[in-house]
């Protein structure tokens, strides 16, 4: 069995997970949550494997690295982060009808990842500028972040649709826009404090590789940008009192600058971190 | 500037609408540099956008945004904003933490969301020692007062100083900005008048070759290190499939023509020498090899350098050699083959791959040899000086933001009060972040009370 073939099983278990969270908030039956429940907790566990599978294989071709040094692993790295961070809150806030939004974003990450013509999924050696422990600091955190980020951007979505719906029919599934609003922040929060980190520990490695921790190059440029509008989400949030859709609105516009900080940049400008793109 | 105009200005600067006005406004010019390139040619921005907007782009600096005057003056204001607004509340923050909470009395304790009132058939000395016991069971250093009514308070609170976290992130953005302009060669150059004091600079280091200077980069001037550096030799290792594995360089520093340190600098593996910072960067290949020869059983040897295609003559080994074809990668060569004669039978044909030793069977005796390509490093060195500020910033920022997101001031109160031969009991709780959480730990421990 090789990594590849387990990554493909994760993200069917995500697909099905998806497709039973969204029957069960079609039909208002909990039996499709859980099984949407079991089917993501297969799935991050395959996934999982199927990471550790794949580090042991770059032994191969290398000296051997852990998986998170191309586009491809650090999208399979973000579904894994996204669905791995929904597990622990259906857990801990028993909120099952966010994975009819969540499990998707999962699924096409991955789905991306396998099929798109522009994304290599070989596993090559390291190239000398990838050597370097900052970097696997640098990817997990901001990894972590932007799978908080997701989650946030699906909560405000929700909440957008919830209090559309709201007017013509209660949908018991989905929780209370008090505690969609009250995750969001919590969700904003943990990413904002993990996005930090990540940009920090980005500016490290940088100045260990190249001499300056900051040059103003697009990607850094796009991080900043993402971490100035969560900066502004979050005081608009406790220091002049916004919540609700406005909130909603801003974590949907920041999960938009994390994606363009992602993709965006990699595709549409050039820069240092243009190999991210290979 | 009348006073009415100065305390509005103030309030301005102190309030949190312009710092989000400022985020807005920093976060959205913040992408025009990402779309139009910078530090290009000016014939480029007319090239690209019409002599009329290149005339604009140049009048704004957009060509070299992040340092043009309206960026560098927005995150000014940005920092002073931060620091009034700070200045602004921190006197509040320390009044609130020096209140005697001592001296809350139970009407205050009334108000408080989290509460609950009980009678106790205990006498008060005895419930007093319950409520000792069950806040130190649960981690909760209690103080007490007994005030003029006979009544007793009993205060414990948590995590006060994680009110200062907020003020700790702000701290370290001011930190980390001060940090960048101590580190910035344009300060150094323009403010200090002292280019030696912050730099970017650069250097391509033939091996064998020595330099006391770097030339900083944009500017195309030398700036003296104070030492010298000389590039020992420099090698590329390559993984099976051709790709890059290692750029390094072996490098000597000295002092006054003495040898002080030896070592090796690769990418993401720095030198670090009295405050400048080597990074391998890049390299340049020459088309010259060098060649190192040792003569078995005589024990002669000879170390030459040569150009490909010549003939040389070493003479206390007694041979001829030459570099007849080579095998390259780019300007990089991986293997050459070698021509060698020592004047018996016939000439040695043979591929030598760089930095191998072979061994050539002669009819005059045994020849070691090992070649390798000549190579300058190309170093990038940098000064900054104000780094370790820009980490401690980093360093201070994520703990602040954990004690400003994750951490909670808690306090817990107990009133209790003499009512017959029993006594009445008011215990009150508040925490300014979590409030959920904290309600749980507050329920708890009220029902324990209860259960006594
Ligand atoms: C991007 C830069 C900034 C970051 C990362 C930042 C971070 C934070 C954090 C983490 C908090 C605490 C949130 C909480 O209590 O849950 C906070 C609160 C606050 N920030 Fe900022 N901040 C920034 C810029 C500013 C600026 C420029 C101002 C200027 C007015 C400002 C004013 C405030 C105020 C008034 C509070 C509330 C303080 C309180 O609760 O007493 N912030 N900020």
């Amino acid at each position: 069995m090789d990594s590849s073939l387990l990554f493909g099983f994760s993200m069917i278990a995500y697909i099905l997970a998806s497709a039973m969270y969204l029957a069960g908030l079609l039909f208002k039956a909990p039996r499709f949550n859980l099984a949407g429940t079991c089917l993501t907790i297969g799935g991050v566990a395959m996934h999982s494997l199927a990471t550790l599978l794949r580090w042991q294989e770059t032994h191969q071709v290398g000296s051997g690295h852990a998986p998170l040094t191309n586009m491809y692993e650090s999208l399979v790295f973000f579904a894994l982060c996204t669905a791995l961070l929904y597990l622990f809150l259906e857990y801990r806030y028993k909120m099952r009808g966010l994975g009819a939004f969540i499990l998707p974003i999962a699924a096409l990450i991955m789905a991306y990842a396998s099929f798109s013509p522009r994304i290599d999924d070989s596993i090559k050696p390291l190239i000398p500028a990838l050597q370097s422990n900052w970097l696997i600091a640098h990817v997990v955190t901001c990894f972590i972040g932007y799978g908080a980020f997701a989650i946030a951007g699906a909560l405000g979505l929700m909440y957008l649709l919830k209090k559309r719906g709201a007017q013509q029919r209660e949908n018991g599934l989905l929780p209370s826009l008090a505690s969609i609003d009250e995750l969001t922040y919590k969700t904003l929060i943990f990413g904002f404090l993990w996005l930090s980190a990540g940009i920090i520990t980005g500016a490290i490695w940088a100045n260990e590789a190249w001499g300056t921790y900051w040059s103003w190059d697009p990607k850094e440029t796009w991080s900043i940008i993402t971490w100035f509008l969560y900066a502004l989400t979050l005081h608009a949030r406790f220091t002049r009192g916004w919540s609700g859709t406005r909130i909603a609105w801003l974590s949907i516009v920041g999960f938009v600058a994390v994606l363009f900080t992602y993709f965006g940049v990699n595709f549409f400008l050039s820069g240092l971190h243009s190999y991210g793109a290979s | 500037m009348t006073a009415k105009q100065k305390n509005s200005l103030i309030e301005l600067l102190a309030s949190v609408q312009l710092a989000l006005f400022l985020l807005f406004l920093l976060s959205t010019t913040a992408i025009i540099g990402t779309l139009i390139p910078q530090h290009a040619q000016p014939a480029l921005y007319s090239q690209q956008y019409g002599p009329a907007a290149a005339r604009f782009i140049q009048l704004l600096d957009i060509d070299d945004m992040y340092n043009s005057w309206w960026f560098l003056s927005l995150l000014t204001l940005f920092a002073i904003n931060l620091i009034v607004c700070s200045a602004d509340r921190l006197p509040r923050l320390i009044r609130l933490l020096k209140r005697d909470n001592l001296a809350t009395t139970r009407e205050q304790l009334e108000r408080f969301s989290l509460q609950r009132a009980m009678d106790s058939p205990l006498p008060c000395d005895e419930q007093l020692g319950h409520l000792q016991s069950i806040f130190k069971e649960h981690g909760w250093k209690a103080q007490e007062r007994r005030t003029e009514s006979g009544a007793v308070l009993l205060f414990a609170q948590k995590a006060p100083w994680s009110r200062f976290g907020v003020y700790l992130v702000h701290a370290s953005i001011l930190i980390i900005l001060v940090g960048a302009v101590v580190g910035s060669p344009a300060f150094a150059r323009k403010v200090l008048k002292n280019s030696d004091f912050a730099y970017k600079g650069f250097v391509m280091l033939p091996e064998r070759a020595f330099t006391d200077h770097v030339v900083a980069i944009r500017q195309n001037q030398p700036i003296n290190l104070g030492f010298m550096l000389r590039c020992d030799q420099f090698h590329i290792e390559f993984y099976d499939n051709g790709m890059p594995k290692t750029y390094r360089s072996q490098v000597t520093v000295l002092e006054q023509g003495q040898e002080v340190l030896r070592t090796e600098i690769e990418v993401n593996k720095p030198l670090r020498y009295k405050g400048v910072t080597f990074y391998q960067s890049s390299y340049q290949p020459y088309q010259n090899y060098e060649i190192q020869l040792k003569k078995q059983p005589d024990g002669v040897t000879s170390t030459q350098i040569i150009p490909p295609a010549q003939e040389t003559h070493w003479e206390a080994g007694g041979i001829s050699y030459g570099i007849i074809n080579r095998e390259r990668q780019g300007e990089v060569t991986r293997r050459v083959k070698l021509w060698l004669h020592d004047g018996e039978g016939e000439a040695s044909q043979l591929w030598v791959e760089m930095g191998k030793e072979v061994v050539i069977e002669r009819p005059s005796g045994q020849y070691l040899l090992n070649i390798k390509q000549m190579y300058a490093t190309g170093l990038q060195a940098a000064k900054d000086p104000g780094v370790w500020l820009v980490y401690l910033g980093c360093l201070l920022m994520l703990t602040g933001l954990y004690a400003a997101f994750f951490l909670s001031h808690r306090k817990l109160f107990a009133h209790v009060q003499e009512n017959g031969p029993g006594c009445r009991l008011l215990f009150a709780g508040t925490a300014n972040k979590n409030k959920v959480q904290f309600g749980h730990v507050f329920t708890r421990m009220a029902d324990k009370l209860q259960q006594r």
